[in-house]
């Protein structure tokens, strides 16, 4: 039965995919690709330009995206359903233990050692896109703009990446029209 | 339960779904800007904690976060409501790009439009780091902890999951070493 061989590929992607998107890739790879033949590597490397340009998670992406071409609507659901669950169990789960005990003394203290390192992480995170974006004199200028634009006013992300695109256009686009 | 919170989740996770492209990281400084600037539906610190966990687990860390947080405010139909709100848009663009085709990514107006917008995410989750990072830089501790954290990732290339464990022992043997020294100093 293919739906259900496709819920239980991608929780297992799901399970085994800590810290994020991109250890994901790998899994997919070895799950979809070399076990159970649903996509050739070219497909692959084309969701991930397309995962990378809809928003959302490269996750759920690449689950609904596999998941309709194995097994068209119902496929796609119960690809990103298995992508998710385990999600939901994990953190419903650690979300009720927090209920009670993050007044505890030993989880503060957990979590104050935890806040450095997430932080941390996140600037690693921008360090390593900011290596694949910013490739050139106008994306580095685009990049730094955008950084004090964001410092100095109240402008939310989402108004910032749609003048960003619009940038985008004027710099790589236009010229050459 | 409160179908009007519930249905204020789902709508506010559909909007951080609908505009985050990259994933992952990308969508911390929108959950940011919802969750804490526009609703205060969280605080600075409690949102650094909700990242913590949700890094922690398998998942994605906005799928996680979305379940993490609509627990956190509405119980099991919260963490329901977010989750769907955080995948349908993706859900329902892939499956029309999936329809019609593939081939959009190609049109060198959208690709340019892409090569604006991929400085931005990085520009964003630096700022991101500026307005999380606040009350943990504050003391040299906390400046100290980064930097050898952001060592170990960047440099020594450590999974994230090492990095999250490495934080919570630290933190919980800090804690217990000031209380063997007797000084009483709370965690």
């Amino acid at each position: 039965m293919i739906l259900f061989e496709l819920y239980l590929a991608f929780l297992k992607i799901g399970l085994f995919s800590i810290g994020g998107g991109y250890v994901m890739l790998p899994l997919i790879q070895k799950e979809i690709i070399e076990r159970h033949g649903w996509l050739t590597l070219a497909e692959f490397v084309d969701i991930l330009a397309i995962a990378e340009m809809t928003p959302g998670p490269i996750a759920i992406n690449s689950a609904t995206f596999i998941g309709f071409r194995t097994g068209g609507i119902l496929g796609a659901a119960l690809a990103t359903a298995g992508v998710v669950t385990p999600s939901v169990v994990l953190m419903i789960l650690a979300a009720a233990f927090l209920r009670r005990f993050y007044e505890n003394r030993w989880v503060q203290a957990a979590f104050h050692g935890l806040r450095p390192a997430v932080i941390a992480l996140i600037i690693s995170a921008a360090v390593f896109v900011a290596r694949a974006s910013l490739t050139d004199l106008a994306s580095a200028a685009l990049g730094g703009a955008v950084f004090l634009l964001l410092i100095f006013t109240k402008l939310p992300p989402v108004p910032v990446l749609l003048l960003a695109a619009l940038a985008g256009v004027g710099l790589y686009y236009l010229p050459y029209f | 339960m409160d179908q009007g919170l519930l249905r204020h989740l789902f709508i506010t996770f559909f909007k951080i779904g609908a505009t985050t492209f990259g994933g992952g990281y990308a969508m911390i400084p929108v959950i940011r800007q919802e969750m804490v600037s526009a609703k205060n539906w969280l605080t600075n610190e409690e949102f650094v904690d909700v990242l913590a966990v949700a890094q922690s687990s398998p998942g994605a860390v906005a799928i996680n976060s979305a379940v993490f947080i609509g627990y956190k405010l509405a119980g099991i139909p919260g963490s329901f409501s977010a989750l769907l709100g955080v995948v349908l848009p993706s859900f329902l663009i892939i499956l029309l790009v999936a329809v019609f085709f593939a081939q959009f990514a190609q049109y060198p107006a959208v690709e340019a439009a892409f090569a604006g917008i991929r400085p931005a995410i990085a520009a964003l989750i630096a700022g991101a780091v500026v307005k999380l990072g606040k009350p943990v830089l504050g003391d040299s501790r906390g400046i100290l902890l980064t930097s050898f954290f952001l060592l170990l990732s960047l440099y020594f290339g450590v999974h994230p999951v090492f990095i999250i464990i490495l934080g919570a022992v630290v933190g919980m043997s800090s804690s217990w070493l000031s209380e063997e020294k007797g000084k009483g100093e709370s965690p």
